[in-house]
């Protein structure tokens, strides 16, 4: 008999006023109890609506009877056979937009936690399973994956399972892409991200860090060095600004610097680590994605007395996660809905000051199908701070596109690609993640770099012969 | 890991290191710099790459020794390795197409100006150089200047060397005695290239300046190193360093490049303690 609560099992947490002073693990995870209970709301039901919801098609229904019946291990291995990093996309998924949505019992009540479940079945093996992964046997094709971030650790995991000889090719000292640099701590445990990468090492996934492709080497002389396919993953790293009055001002981060200090760096932990970071008195966030909550909820963590983010549109229209902005209200960020900075103040030795902002109101819906906010007359106010962090997006980093000739672009700097396959204007290149679609999620980048994996394995199916080293 | 091939003390404060990174070794030009951390605790530091040597494998970096993690780096011996080394990054100066050079080295900047005069020289240009220091103990590179060319002058601040005066003022004797220069380079303390540029704007000579601003990844992500070129923003890391001294806003710069002297104080304090012991 099912259980037919309408409320998902609560999973704990650390205690607002307490984690917003450290950058632990908020949300804390369900125990072998919780778990079960949860499982149980799972009707199994014939349609199976939640996999369709899935990016990368996990078999959400059979994991779940697993943790049922109290095969944790089996679950997780349900789980690992679509998803290359199940406890990532367990904390980081918007449940609520993908799985959890189509979930029959959310119909009557809230849908089943599969998030949560997906994340207990992880955790359950990290800490308690052996590592199964083992290598293929190698067809001895050579294949470059640049970029080790949610697209390219997937592409790369998925052909190292078909017997690929893959090298990831990554610009930072650190491999995990957005999943170390980006995403907090307090979000997404590193050494979970760690024991991801270290299970694709165990495929035989070779990863060169400090490798700028672009720089270093070209897409060009990958492909005479006898790589037969090469995927670019290579994200969304250049930061859009507002180009308002003031930005240039010391104290004015675009959100890359800003989390890219404490998270890959930890300038939380300065002066033990080297680099620093301003300690905010107050600061301001502008955007309403997961970035900007990200953002605010290290600014409260490393001391800033009040923090704001700063939106143009309504709560509903923000595109973070539901959790998200639950957790950053809990920890005491103050929401500035409806609001858009039109300068940021400054002092004579270039200092920030304050920020000045309008009011808006919705209008009419705009392409997005969103209601476009317009600016409400006389409506200006001014808030006193010394910190701003821009999190307004970013647009695909140039470097690739700049030295590889015949890739074509969107004019905004996106790869363009044939959807179905992720292939480029480029014979044996394809691509897939942010670099193609801008800034999105983690999981729609490990969607395209598992489909660009399967077309590069169509690819090189054809004449395998020749291709081997 | 990159192994530190060689390292030679240039003066007091100044070092030169011999990096072994065979594939930027490879790839390197005169303008591009490189990303380094010494351990798993460092920052990543930019540096302009010196010189490199294909054949080697080499990668020759010159650093002054102001705060933490260059304090720390001018202790590492032959032999001891760099946890990270990335590079080469940012684009080559652009020297073709020039007849008659003068290029500029202040201080420390002369490391960066050495590599430029060199290739210069190399592709058929008529090269000047002028270095300027405080005084006769912070000279570096006279031999290899002066290797490139015979018309090298060294100046310092207080005439301890012989010579004094300004950068500025030599190129502008330089000028007026009737030498027609169509391209300056300048590199060094922001406040010394924007004296240059100011020079070279009243006689309308084209003037490229070698930016170093704070960065933390060197790949245009974190934009971080934000310059105004001409009103536009540009990143040092990927558009640059080297950018046209007319249009670069100076002023600007050099308020950004004290964001955070506190916090690099702090640090260079906390490493002195555990050097003597305090801590």
């Amino acid at each position: 008999m099912p259980n037919m609560s309408l409320h998902k099992v609560e999973m704990p947490e650390q205690n607002p006023d307490v984690r917003n002073k450290n950058f632990k693990e908020v949300a804390l995870g369900y125990d072998e109890d919780m778990a079960v209970t949860e499982a149980q709301r799972c009707l199994n039901c014939k349609t199976r609506p939640c996999v369709s919801g899935c990016p990368v098609n996990v078999a959400i229904p059979d994991f779940i009877m697993k943790i049922i019946r109290g095969d944790f291990i089996g679950a997780y291995e349900t789980i690992k056979e679509t998803n290359a990093l199940p406890a990532v996309c367990g904390r980081v998924c918007p449940q609520e937009s993908q799985c959890e949505q189509l979930c029959v019992r959310g119909k009557k009540g809230e849908p089943v936690a599969i998030g949560r479940l997906e994340r207990f079945a992880a955790d359950y093996f990290l800490a308690n399973g052996a590592s199964k992964a083992k290598k293929a046997e190698s067809n001895g094709i050579k294949v470059a994956v640049i970029g080790a971030g949610p697209a390219g650790i997937t592409c790369a995991s998925d052909l190292a399972q078909m017997g690929y000889d893959v090298t990831v090719f990554e610009a930072f000292h650190k491999a995990g892409g957005v999943l170390v640099y980006g995403i907090p701590e307090f979000r997404l445990p590193k050494a979970i991200v760690q024991k991801e990468i270290d299970a694709l090492l165990d495929m035989g996934v070779k990863i060169q860090t400090n490798m700028v492709i672009g720089r270093i080497k070209s897409i060009d002389e990958l492909k005479q060095e006898g790589y037969q396919a090469i995927f670019i993953g290579s994200g969304a790293g250049l930061p859009n600004f507002m180009n308002i009055e003031g930005e240039d001002l010391n104290g004015v981060y675009s959100s890359n610097e800003f989390l890219t200090r404490i998270n890959l760096m930890r300038a939380y932990e300065f002066p033990n680590y080297d680099t620093p970071v301003k300690i905010p008195e107050v600061a301001a966030v502008i955007g309403g994605g997961n970035v900007a909550m990200d953002a605010a909820r290290c600014a409260k963590r490393l001391g800033a007395k009040e923090v704001y983010i700063i939106y143009r549109r309504g709560e509903q229209e923000m595109p973070a996660r539901l959790e998200e902005i639950h957790h950053a209200k809990e920890e005491g960020i103050i929401f500035k809905l409806l609001s858009a900075p039109t300068r940021i103040l400054g002092n004579d030795e270039g200092w920030v000051t304050g920020i000045e902002c309008v009011e808006m109101e919705l209008g009419e819906p705009d392409a997005s199908g969103r209601r476009r906010p317009v600016v409400k007359k006389g409506s200006e106010y001014t808030i006193d701070l010394d910190t701003v962090i821009v999190a307004i997006g970013q647009s695909p980093n140039p470097l690739i596109r700049n030295t590889t000739p015949n890739l074509e672009t969107e004019s905004w700097g996106g790869i363009i690609v044939e959807e179905e396959t992720g292939k480029t204007s480029k014979a044996g290149v394809y691509a897939g993640g942010d670099a193609v679609t801008g800034a999105a999620t983690v999981i729609l980048a490990m969607g395209a770099g598992k489909v660009a994996a399967k077309a590069i394995d169509d690819f090189l199916s054809e004449n395998k012969e020749e291709k081997r080293l | 890991m990159y192994e530190i091939l060689k390292k030679q003390e240039l003066n007091e404060q100044v070092k030169l290191m011999e990096i072994y990174a065979p594939g930027i070794a490879k790839k390197a030009k005169a303008g591009q710099f490189i990303m380094l951390r010494i351990d798993e605790n460092g920052e990543r530091i930019p540096l302009t790459i010196a010189d490199y040597d294909r054949e080697k494998g080499s990668v020759t970096i010159i650093f002054q020794e102001v705060g933490k993690s260059t304090i720390h780096l001018g202790m590492l011996n032959e032999g001891e390795c760099l946890a990270d080394f990335v590079g080469p990054l940012g684009v080559a100066t652009h020297l073709e197409g020039y007849r008659k050079a003068a290029v500029i080295g202040g201080g420390l900047g002369t490391a960066i100006a050495y590599p430029q005069a060199k290739a210069l020289k190399k592709i058929g240009c008529d090269v000047t150089v002028i270095a300027g220091f405080r005084n006769k103990d912070l000279i570096i590179l006279e031999k290899e200047l002066f290797d490139i060319t015979d018309k090298t002058i060294i100046t310092t601040d207080d005439g301890s060397n012989g010579i004094k005066g300004f950068v500025t003022n030599i190129l502008e004797d330089k000028i007026k005695e009737g030498e027609e220069f169509d391209l300056v380079i300048a590199i060094g303390p922001l406040v010394m290239m924007k004296a240059v540029s100011q020079l070279t704007k009243r006689y309308g000579i084209k003037t490229i300046v070698s930016m170093n601003p704070v960065m933390i990844d060197g790949t245009g992500m974190c934009g971080g190193c934000r310059v105004k070129v001409g009103g536009q923003t540009k990143f040092a890391c990927v558009d640059g360093p080297d950018f046209d001294g007319h249009l670069i806003d100076f002023d600007l710069a050099i308020r950004r490049q004290n964001f955070y002297k506190k916090e690099e104080q702090t640090s260079v304090e906390k490493h002195r303690c555990r050097l003597e012991g305090v801590n």
